[in-house]
């Protein structure tokens, strides 16, 4: 019998073989594998034997594994959303190795045809199992844009403190991009909320070199141009001396070290008393 | 003045993000030599503005992170090194307020003087290799 019928009649076994070394890897959670599962295993296993011809096990680039090729790499993706590791994931395809390879020693007498083909049909589940690591990092790469995105976006919000005072707390690195979007949304926001004050708050900046001080400068140049004042707050004591050791100039600009200073300047801007209930009673003589 | 280095680190820098990932690493560095808040605050810092120079000037390069010992003190040195187009006029490069950029101009000298030791030497055509030194 031939290689290539061998593994197209047996290709319930080596689906069965299949799953259940996947089983054997899995240990306790042997039980975890679904008809779902079982059944996406048997639609591979058959889709792979039937593309096999005399052609192409002899070339495992052939067009005739695109189609496995399409569907290993949907499964790793998924795979790959699923939290699933590499290791798992490679496994998959190795075990399918192995189930086929096992099937094959079983069918072919002589050895050396059993060599030469188990060589073959390896290199194609090698050429396979290449495919499903590139869509299994590409599923990762996919999340991490994703996420960078989210961070991107989630970063920068214009917080409305009190009617007329906008607050707005930047994390992390303030490069160009960043730069540009705190400014567009703030000044937005000014137009838009008709706030008269805005605070920004810089406690989460890890450092404060010349150019992030050149794009804080900026930002506030621009909230003027808008006729709003901007409040610079969150400076801690080693961003203080750094900034003097640069040689920066922000003394134009109103700087706090917290967040409820710049709030109680801004009270002051804007002519707010904040008093306590008992006192306003003495005060009242209520 | 001879040194002794304990730890050594490459990082290659040729995007933005690749600046936040190696002040990350300058900041893992200096914790690890217990360095206090205001001092890594003020190697990061001076990192910064080089790497943002190295980026911006001289196209990318590389970033070296090393723990240095001269016996008694324990520090960080970092150089850098790119192959930009160089520096014509250092001394006006490190003088306050010159830029050939639309930036402030404090960059280089700033980072002078936030560190313990700064060496920079450029040949137009070659590159600019910057070594900053902070002890603990």
């Amino acid at each position: 019998m031939s290689t290539i019928q061998a593994l197209q009649s047996n290709s319930k076994l080596i689906t069965e073989k299949w799953l259940l070394l996947q089983a054997s890897e899995e240990g306790d959670f042997a039980d975890a594998q679904t008809e779902e599962q079982k059944a996406e295993a048997a639609e591979l296993v058959t889709s792979l034997v039937k593309s096999l011809t005399e052609n192409s096990i002899d070339d495992p680039d052939s067009d005739a594994f695109s189609k496995v090729k399409e569907n290993v790499g949907i499964l790793s993706l998924s795979r790959a959303r699923q939290g699933y590791s590499p290791r798992e994931t490679a496994t998959f395809i190795l075990r399918l190795k192995e189930a086929m390879l096992e099937v094959l020693s079983s069918e072919i007498t002589d050895a050396k045809q059993l060599y030469a083909d188990s060589l073959k049909i390896s290199k194609i589940l090698d050429n396979i199992m290449i495919n499903s690591f590139e869509s299994f990092i590409k599923g990762r790469e996919d999340i991490i844009m994703r996420q960078t995105d989210e961070i991107t976006e989630i970063s920068t919000p214009v917080i409305r403190v009190w009617d007329g005072v906008l607050a707005l707390p930047i994390i992390g690195t303030l490069d160009s991009s960043r730069t540009q979007v705190v400014m567009e949304s703030l000044l937005q926001q000014i137009v838009e909320s008709e706030s008269s004050i805005a605070i920004l708050d810089i406690s989460g900046v890890p450092a404060v070199d010349t150019l992030v001080a050149q794009h804080l400068i900026k930002t506030v140049s621009a909230t003027r141009l808008m006729g709003a004042e901007c409040i610079i707050s969150g400076i801690r004591p080693e961003i203080a001396q750094t900034i003097v050791h640069l040689g920066i100039d922000l003394s134009g600009i109103i700087t706090k070290a917290t967040l409820a200073s710049a709030l109680r300047t801004s009270f002051d801007m804007l002519r707010y008393d904040v008093v306590k209930k008992s006192e306003r009673k003495l005060a009242t003589g209520a | 003045m001879t040194f002794t280095v304990q730890n050594r680190e490459e990082i290659a820098v040729t995007i933005e993000k690749d600046a936040i990932f190696f002040r990350n690493a300058v900041k893992t560095y200096a914790t690890k030599i217990s360095m206090g808040l205001l001092y890594q605050t003020k190697i990061i810092t001076a990192a910064s503005e080089i790497v943002r120079n190295l980026l911006k000037y001289g196209g990318g390069g590389k970033a070296m992170i090393e723990t240095v010992t001269d016996g008694r003190k324990v520090g960080i040195r970092l150089t850098f090194k790119d192959s930009g187009p160089g520096i014509p006029d250092l001394d006006k490069a490190m003088s306050d307020g010159f830029s050939t950029g639309k930036s402030l101009g404090l960059g280089l000298p700033g980072a002078k003087r936030l560190v313990d030791q700064f060496d920079i030497r450029s040949t137009v055509g070659v590159g600019t290799t910057v070594t900053l030194l902070k002890w603990k």
